[in-house]
């Protein structure tokens, strides 16, 4: 039986055409893995030595143990948004003779098999090699070795535990950052020292081999409680059922002023708020409006004028790249509609083009507080604005037409790269890349406010030329729609 | 009037659809038949301009569709759920098409009390989604959406399927009265044979992509498409 289970995952994975249609994205990942597997083996190598040289006084095999709280803070966190429990696909299995508690064992013993389970034991094992290479005791260090295996395995459960209760409640990431955000802080402000005692219990169990049991048990009990609650999930009218939420109406009456665009803003306003992908990619915003704190509270990048434009039309343009990346595939599960309609394409796409518009003023405005750290980030960011307004806006339309894949709205969008194709890797370029050369340039061979000047008169120019620009781009919609139809009409 | 010339779909050298010749003239009420995969949805997707013919056209109203998109404003249609944006209330979704198509709500509203008897309760006013609808009240929708407007052509494919009893009975008498109408022409598909007869002047067979049957319904139009499909 786990043959044939093992065999349908893996078609599962292999004929899914996500995988088949987007190798530059399996190559993305596998290198994203690989650099992944390097960087912890580094850690675990590394880690002796560093340790030593840090704290020379210290044993650094106790030091590390109290770290591990940390650690398991961290893996918690991390796995609770990118690791997700595959539950949707045993579906079509429940009609078939097969025990449920076949099923539920065999989902979450998949999950054991994770990336997530394996990654840390690229730095378990050379650390473990390093500690008994440094006569520590091999008995004590396997056993420590052991230890923190189950302690990964636990968080794997724990995650999916804390994923079930999550997904009952509205603001889902609540529970993960109070819990996570609550031990570190007990163990921060010295309230309980939790680090101390995970530090002294690991290395108790290490040197007292038979304590093992606990963690083991621990681990039982994590997967118990899991069978439990997703064998109560097994039926249809459970979580295998999508839920439905109750409608609500919004009042956009104030689109009207856009004139023919604005039953497609109010389509796009819906869009953006009713929908799992395109909310959770609004967060997105407040994420990249902060983004300029990574850059200019550090002295270093102040004198580097260049980067000014490129955080400028980053900052200002976050929406502008995460929605517009997307055009139009956001309408894809519609589209066959939208092209047998009476609608002018034209309008269609004016009206992305408003929001992408005034988004970035909008952002323009929230992003002035920049100017905490000098004249010149306003200027340079007031610059982008225009820029990302004149020119961005319609490269990122034109980008759009390329776009072949379609949307699914009722995913989350961390880590979701459903949708993604070249365009999404290629369109940086022109968006980004490129206005930042252009300033880096003049400001090297000119000054300052001419680039400031230079990057005003290109965004100017692009807004003056609009109405062209837009049936540029509207025929090459039109040209490739039958292409668009055909492929958003394909599931992924 | 719709024309159909030397029309053929193909997909890699294989044919789907292949007519050389159709009239459908106006207020004709036309119902298309045959099994799963004989052409019905190319046939409806080539007539609305989603896919491009690989010979020959459609002329809808002096308009040949793959070449000007004038059709648009007299033509409306529901083939499947992918005509409906699932974010929407039934209700946002019937004033966006009514705002598509020039009407005002008011328009759209005494439009949809037409439609009362086939929602029964079910559609309007329920503070739901149109993705968490059941098939069957998503296609009512689709269905009403489709007649937003006033249409000289409304093409539904099969527009039976999924309905529960009562309402493939009251769909059935609203789709005859619509026929009556001879400003308006309607096509429709159906795998239902006593469906498609009552509601139909006009009955095409159509098999592997070709029209096999071409005929006025009558008394004996039933038995014969019975006797057609048994074999």
């Amino acid at each position: 039986m786990i043959q044939r289970f093992l065999n349908l995952e893996w078609k599962q994975y292999f004929r899914s055409s996500y995988w088949q249609k987007s190798i530059l994205l399996n190559v993305f990942m596998i290198f994203l893995a690989i650099y992944l597997i390097v960087f912890f083996i580094a850690l675990g190598v590394g880690l002796y030595p560093l340790l030593k040289k840090f704290y020379p006084d210290d044993d650094p095999f106790i030091v590390a143990n109290g770290f591990i709280f940390f650690w398991f803070l961290g893996d918690l966190f991390v796995r609770f948004f990118f690791q997700k429990l595959p539950v949707m696909s045993v579906k079509p299995l429940l009609t078939l003779p097969i025990k449920r508690a076949k099923v539920v064992n065999f989902v979450l013993g998949k999950s054991a098999l994770s990336f997530f389970n394996f990654l840390p034991l690229f730095a378990i094992v050379p650390f473990g090699i390093m500690l008994i290479s440094n006569d520590y005791q091999v008995s004590t260090v396997l056993i420590w070795m052991l230890t923190m295996l189950i302690i990964t395995l636990i968080s794997n459960f724990l995650n999916f535990i804390f994923e079930s209760v999550s997904a009952e409640i509205e603001l889902s990431f609540l529970p993960i950052i109070i819990t996570v955000g609550g031990l570190f802080a007990l163990d921060n402000f010295n309230i309980i020292d939790l680090s101390e005692l995970f530090a002294q219990a690991i290395l108790y169990i290490s040197n007292h081999p038979i304590f093992i049991v606990i963690p083991i048990v621990i681990l039982l009990a994590a997967y118990l409680f899991n069978f439990k609650i997703l064998k109560k999930k097994l039926y249809l009218d459970n979580t295998l059922k999508v839920k439905t939420t109750e409608a609500k109406s919004t009042n956009l009456e104030w689109t009207k002023r856009f004139g023919a665009v604005a039953p497609f803003m109010q389509l796009d306003i819906k869009l953006l708020t009713r929908n799992k992908r395109t909310k959770s990619s609004l967060w997105m915003l407040a994420v990249g409006l902060l983004y300029g704190l990574v850059f200019y509270t550090q002295p270093v990048y102040q004198e580097m004028e260049f980067l000014f434009a490129f955080i400028g039309i980053f900052v200002t343009g976050i929406f502008l790249i995460n929605f517009g990346q997307f055009i139009p595939a956001w309408d894809s599960g519609y589209y066959k509609l939208l092209m047998s309609q009476n609608i002018q394409y034209k309008d269609y796409l004016r009206s992305k083009h408003t929001l992408m518009a005034l988004s970035v003023i909008i952002l323009f405005v929230l992003s002035i507080p920049y100017v905490y750290f000098g004249w010149k980030i306003l200027l340079a960011h007031f610059a982008a604005a225009i820029y990302n307004v004149g020119v961005n806006t319609h490269v990122i339309l034109f980008g759009g037409s390329f776009n072949r894949k379609k949307i699914a709205l009722d995913q989350k969008a961390a880590f979701n790269f459903q949708g993604t194709g070249a365009v999404q890797w290629i369109i940086g370029i022109p968006l980004m890349i490129v206005p930042m050369v252009i300033f880096g340039v003049v400001n090297w061979l000119v000054n300052f406010e001419v680039a400031v000047a230079t990057l005003i008169g290109i965004g100017l120019t692009g807004i003056l030329l609009h109405h062209k620009l837009m049936n540029a781009i509207v025929n090459r919609y039109q040209a490739s729609k039958y292409k668009m139809i055909d492929a958003f009409s394909q599931d992924n | 009037m719709i024309k159909v010339d030397n029309l053929s779909k193909s997909y890699n050298g294989v044919e789907v659809l292949n007519i050389s010749g159709l009239e459908i003239p106006k207020g004709q009420s036309f119902g298309l038949v045959g099994n799963n995969g004989a052409g019905k949805t190319t046939f409806f997707s080539l007539l609305l301009d989603l896919i491009r013919p690989s010979t020959g056209h459609i002329i809808n109203h002096d308009i040949v569709v793959s070449e000007s998109e004038a059709w648009k404003p007299f033509t409306a249609a529901f083939i499947d759920e992918s005509f409906l944006i699932g974010y929407l209330t039934p209700e946002e979704y019937f004033y966006f098409v009514g705002e598509l198509r020039n009407q005002n709500k008011a328009d759209v509203d005494a439009l949809m009390q037409k439609f009362d008897e086939i929602f029964n309760g079910e559609i309007i006013g329920k503070k739901k989604y149109l993705r968490d609808l059941s098939k069957g009240n998503q296609k009512k929708a689709g269905i009403a959406a489709a007649l937003i407007g006033n249409p000289e052509v409304v093409i539904l494919d099969e527009p039976f399927a999924n309905l529960d009893p009562t309402t493939q009975i009251r769909l059935k008498q609203f789709i005859k009265t619509l026929a009556e109408d001879k400003d308006i022409t309607v096509l429709v598909s159906s795998h239902d044979l006593m469906h498609v007869t009552e509601v139909c002047e006009r009955i095409v067979v159509l098999e592997k992509g070709q029209v096999v049957k071409d005929i006025q319904t009558s008394e004996a139009t039933l038995k014969e498409l019975e006797t057609h499909f048994a074999n």
